[in-house]
């Protein structure tokens, strides 16, 4: 028995003996990120428009398409084609209908399956090198942007603070439920070789914000915080960047 | 028979302590001074003092925590992840090393995404 504390009085010294001994030092740090895509083949770049759906609240293709050309003007290389949007859903329909020779209008899109069958768009090889030639050959940013709203039951654990007949403060975890409402961003951004017109490359992102139902948080809002999460990603695409953070040094 | 082998075992053990002991003092120092210069911003001098630590004293945690940190720094993020790792195996619940590894993780996955094509 005597052993035992023995035991467990020195190592818990030694524990102590190490806590104390150990010096620490916070410090700032940026790690630079190699750009994914090698875009020095090209001086000029193209945020031609996006495929776009879900909530009615936000026209996130026209949202989107200027919030990048503003991001790339000020954080990258190349230089940014001022252009109308193309209008990629006629396109696309109109792809469609030469392939099924039936007329239609665009559908809505409402839901991600709905993008489906405009994502053979960006395989369309002829179409982009066309688009490829008028702008001057530049890099081609487009996709398809889904804007959804969302909403979340789920229950909760929360700390209520409770006081008895003597005035004690107790607090005490309760399980609530919670009804939550927000938006969920899903863009897929695709970039195309203005010289060929085929993809380079292509990546999909997800956000999500949910907040009290109670709370009424404007759309464009909503998605202006998600897309800002998405920014840094997007632009280490085609330029190298910077992300800042904290570490802690040891002795 | 028993008695000797006992004493041999005992005499290594005294003999190795202050050598251990000697390579961890000689590689804080290293450490210290490292700390020191990337405090100044001075990183490439971090980087060779603190490998020079990591050389004299391969389980100093310390050291490899802040090689891991300089790598990162510098945008050498495989060097970055062997040293994060090596400081964890030495040091597992090291809580500071831990955090480091998770903040770096982070900025690792964004890089190698796996639903980008």
């Amino acid at each position: 028995m005597t052993a035992r504390l023995a035991r467990t009085l020195s190592s818990l010294t030694a524990v102590l003996l190490l806590t104390a001994c150990t010096n620490y030092y916070e410090i700032p740090i940026e790690t630079p990120i190699r750009p994914k895509l090698d875009v020095s083949g090209f001086q000029r770049v193209l945020v031609a428009g996006f495929i776009s759906g879900g909530t009615d609240d936000v026209d996130s293709n026209l949202e989107t398409t200027r919030l990048l050309r503003s991001q790339l003007r000020t954080k990258s290389d190349l230089r940014v084609i001022d252009a109308d949007v193309l209008p990629l859903m006629d396109v696309a329909t109109e792809g469609q209908n030469a392939s099924t020779g039936v007329v239609g209008t665009p559908a809505p899109i409402k839901e991600e399956k709905d993008l489906e069958p405009y994502e053979r768009l960006f395989a369309n090889v002829d179409y982009w090198k066309k688009v490829g030639e008028e702008y001057q050959q530049p890099l081609i940013v487009t996709g398809t942007i889904m804007f959804l709203p969302q909403q979340r039951n789920s229950i909760v654990q929360r700390e209520v603070e409770q006081y008895d007949s003597f005035g004690r403060r107790r607090v005490t975890p309760t399980r609530t439920y919670v009804e939550r409402k927000g938006f969920a961003l899903r863009p897929k951004f695709v970039f195309i070789d203005g010289r060929t017109g085929t993809v380079m490359h292509s990546e999909r992102f997800a956000e999500e914000i949910l907040y009290n139902a109670n709370q009424t948080t404007p759309a464009l809002s909503s998605y202006f915080e998600l897309m800002d999460r998405l920014i840094p990603s997007f632009l280490n695409t085609l330029s190298s960047q910077k992300i800042k953070g904290t570490r802690v040094l040891l002795q | 028979m028993r008695a000797s082998f006992s004493m041999v075992v005992l005499f290594l053990a005294l003999a190795a302590a202050p050598l251990a002991a000697d390579a961890r003092s000689d590689a804080k120092k290293h450490v210290e001074f490292g700390v020191a210069v990337a405090q100044k911003g001075l990183w490439r001098e971090a980087i060779l003092q603190w490998e020079r630590a990591a050389t004299i004293d391969p389980t100093y945690a310390a050291a490899q925590n802040n090689l891991a940190i300089a790598y990162e720094h510098e945008g050498d993020l495989d060097k970055a992840r062997a040293a994060y790792e090596k400081a964890l195996a030495i040091e597992p619940n090291n809580s500071y090393i831990k955090q480091n590894y998770e903040l770096f993780k982070e900025i690792n996955d964004r890089t190698t995404r796996k639903d980008a094509q």
